[in-house]
């Protein structure tokens, strides 16, 4: 088969499985699984070998047309160059290992079925995003997928917290999604196409007249979909959908999407320096204020929700200094290793029976009830962290190397500002992630106090799973720095020296700095305050457990983020900031005095304006007719007779009124 | 014969059952007079077509067709007529047409439902009580 064929068939096997699994999931219970699973592994093995035969070579180009639509052009376009070829491989690669983690994770939930075709869904519209030609065809994947994560964050509909994240990630996506449509609109009318080659095609020819004002469009829907500041408030609360959901959408796939389309568009965003800036500022608030922010959170999935905003940060800042190369290898080190540890972390949340990290670091040995899970998520957190050699280090100096580079003055695709801003912001930030993956570990495999309860071994089809992503953790950055630059621009990704001693050296002392804290606050407050709450149902299912977590959280500690604990070194680390760090710093608190507030003041008006004033009005024209009616009904006696005499009468006036007039008198 | 004989005569008719629509108490014999009106109108339908035929070339006749179809029409009325006297006499216990005004507006209400509930309960007891009669 051409490769054209290969890559078509990628998107579309795990759209079949959809398809299939949402019509069987009721009539035929024993397909699901396999029609989740197979359909997928499948693609991840078709994307393998388009990338092995694209190979970094010219992109593949192929493009038909269904039919006429007016004035630009809409059509089935596959545009696959390395960037393509490699996100897909990475995409397929995470969907299967939580495919396959879902069959354990859910094995007794009632709803898997549609769960696991939602899961087929949403990767099918995600490789189309990855492999499409053409904008207005990656629009239809881009909100395919805004559809999928609203049912998939709100599986567990039956808790409050799950409705609301599903509803908010879904407006606030939207939110961005609306500039970005007017931008794709605003693109095509001075392009002339939809098709990305003929785009890069015009910018190369200085045939965009805005690309200021198209750029920062496109930067709204960019901005919510990958979860940047100021739209990134959906997705630490998304982390009340399950955990393999948070590891697909929000880890690997769904917020990727957006720093995707901006490295295939990057030459449209290096022709306007402004935007080059914004995307810098963006890049630098949204890091360093999630990386703060992961710092104060209790519930473990949360630290991870606003890890991954922060290293989508570090994403957007390297596109901001305009070397895509750097962001798409960061994005697929992150995919490999922020997966693992959603993964690893839903494990933990089993083994557990609880979600908050304060509960954890009072539970002894629960390192030893999940042996895969402690290695791996290990391994992951050095990834997070950026400690060499393992992946996480290559593509963050990458980052790093490039904003010095364009501090240096070395290319003149990005300003300086933008190189400064970055590279400073990068360097806090290494401190800060360093730091919050130290506490995670501490609080969560070092804690003591009561053993851990027993839930008895994880399912097989967990704990393997965990393997398999911690080899590219562990050694996708060292062997493919080298590489890769093929695939890519065929800018250099070997980390330089200078960058790599600063965040090496960083990530080491918020490390250690950490360590100190929490030996220092341990060793006062464990055997004083006791806290825990653990899940009542301990031979559930993960996804039972998990569910019960979510829910409890709140009632057990007084807020869903963060726990009153005085062990905990991220209180003492942060000091007075610890209050707002947890709160995300108020912003859901600004947005409601921003924009809920007056949204439910206008709309208290307008139904005081529709009760009083309008009702007033109707009900007053209708005053006459109704005390006409009243006196009319008086002769409705109900004896026909009465009735028929006023006929008769009748009859006998008209007729008389007839012959006189018809006389003419 | 003069026009005027069956025209006086339609006329007594059609009075006679007028009164009687108007003054008769009884379903049926408001039924009867209405059956006068219709056949004091038929009895005009046939004078005056026999009068104008006589001045006319050539005629259909159209005033008997007519008095026919009045009629067979007059014939379906009357039996769904009494058809329904019958089932409220069997509802009711009654054919008095001034005991029947259900469709009266009540004092204040806006719907039909005016007449008082122990109404409907004493003719369903009636109405039991007859379907044991004809049982």
């Amino acid at each position: 088969m051409t490769t054209t064929t290969l890559a078509v068939l990628v998107p579309l096997l795990p759209f079949l499985g959809a398809i299939a699994g949402l019509l069987l999931g009721r009539t035929a219970p024993g397909f699901v699984r396999p029609l989740a699973v197979l359909p997928t592994l499948v693609s991840l093995g078709l994307a393998a070998v388009v990338a092995a035969r694209q190979g970094g070579d010219g992109a593949v180009d192929a493009a038909t047309e269904l039919t006429p639509t007016g004035s630009v052009p809409v059509e089935l376009a596959l545009h696959i160059d390395g960037f393509a070829a490699l996100t897909a491989v990475l995409v397929t690669l995470v969907a299967g290992c939580v495919q396959i983690y879902s069959t354990g994770y859910l094995r007794d939930d009632p709803r898997y079925p549609s769960y696991a075709a939602l899961v087929s869904l949403f990767t099918s519209a995600m490789l189309l995003v990855v492999y499409s030609g053409d904008l207005m065809v990656l629009l239809v994947g881009w909100e395919v997928m805004g559809i999928c994560s609203y049912f998939l964050v709100g599986h567990y509909w039956e808790t409050p917290e799950a409705r609301a994240a599903s509803l908010k990630a879904f407006l606030v996506t939207k939110l961005g999604d609306v500039p970005f449509l007017i931008g794709l609109f605003a693109l095509a009318t001075e392009a002339g196409s939809f098709r990305v080659t003929r785009i890069l095609g015009a910018v190369a020819n200085g045939g965009i007249e805005h690309p200021t004002l198209i750029a920062l469009l496109l930067l709204a829907g960019v901005a919510g979909k990958s979860a940047q500041f100021p739209l990134h408030t959906w997705l630490p609360d998304a982390m009340a959908g399950p955990t393999p959901v948070s590891a697909l959408i929000h880890a690997a796939t769904m917020v990727a999407a957006g720093v995707y389309f901006v490295a295939r568009l990057l030459p449209l965003f290096e022709a306007s320096q402004a935007a080059m800036v914004v995307l810098a500022v963006m890049a630098a608030v949204t890091m360093a204020g999630s990386a703060l922010a992961a710092l104060a959170q209790d519930d473990i999935k949360r630290v991870l929700a606003y890890s991954t905003i922060g290293q989508l940060g570090y994403m957007t800042g390297a596109l901001a200094v305009a070397d895509r190369g750097a962001a798409v290898f960061h994005l697929l080190s992150h995919g490999a290793f922020k997966a693992l540890l959603f993964l690893a972390a839903g494990v933990i949340i089993h083994a557990a029976g609880t979600n908050s990290l304060a509960a954890m670091s009072r539970m002894g040995h629960l390192r030893d009830r999940v042996p895969d899970a402690y290695w791996t998520m290990t391994v992951a957190l050095l990834a997070l962290a950026a400690i060499p050699p393992f992946s996480g280090f290559f593509s963050k100096e990458a980052v790093l190397g490039v904003a010095e580079h364009v501090v240096t003055g070395h290319t003149e695709h990005a300003p300086a500002a933008a190189g400064w801003i970055v590279l400073l912001a990068g360097l806090v930030t290494a401190l800060l992630t360093a730091a919050y993956a130290m506490r995670l570990w501490l609080l969560a495999f070092r804690g003591y106090g009561a053993e851990a309860p027993d839930h008895g071994r994880q399912p097989l089809t967990m704990t393997v799973v965990l393997w398999v992503l911690a080899v590219p953790s562990l050694a996708l950055g060292g062997l493919a720095f080298r590489v890769l630059p093929d695939w890519f621009d065929g800018h250099d990704l070997t980390p330089t020296l200078t960058t790599s001693v600063l965040g090496t050296g960083v990530a080491l002392v918020g490390g250690i700095v950490t360590y100190a804290t929490w030996r220092h606050t341990t060793a006062h407050a464990v055997s004083r305050v006791p806290l825990g709450a653990v899940a009542a149902h301990p031979e559930g299912d993960a996804g039972l457990v998990e569910a019960e977590a979510i829910a409890s959280h709140q009632a057990a500690y007084g807020d869903i983020a963060s726990a009153t604990d005085p062990s905990d070194p991220g209180r003492l680390l942060l000091g007075p900031l610890h209050r707002h760090a947890a709160a995300g710093f108020h912003l859901d608190a600004v947005y409601t005095a921003l924009f809920v507030r007056p949204v439910r003041a206008g709309a208290s008006l307008v139904r005081f304006l529709d009760r009083e004033v309008v009702e007033t009005y109707v009900r007053g024209a209708g005053a006459l007719p109704r005390w006409l009616g009243a006196a009319v009904r008086r002769a409705q006696t109900g004896n026909l007779q009465t009735y028929v005499s006023a006929l008769l009468a009748g009859t006998v006036v008209l007729a008389v009124a007839v012959v006189l007039v018809a006389t003419g008198a | 014969m003069h026009l005027a004989y069956p025209a006086v005569l339609s006329a007594l008719l059609f009075c006679t059952g007028l009164y009687g629509v108007l003054a008769r108490r009884n379903a049926i014999l408001v039924l009867m007079s209405v059956e006068l009106m219709l056949n004091a109108v038929n009895l005009n339908l046939v004078a005056f077509d026999v009068w104008l035929s006589r001045a006319a070339e050539e005629t259909l006749h159209s005033g008997q067709a007519l008095a026919l179809f009045t009629i067979a029409i007059a014939a379906a009325e009357i039996g769904i007529g009494l058809a329904i006297v019958l089932a409220v006499y069997r509802n009711r216990g009654t054919s008095d047409i001034d005991k029947l005004r259900d469709t009266a507006e009540g004092p204040g209400g806006d719907g039909p439902d005016g007449d008082v509930p122990g109404g409907d309960a004493s003719a369903t007891r009636t109405a039991a009580e007859k379907a044991e009669a004809t049982a």
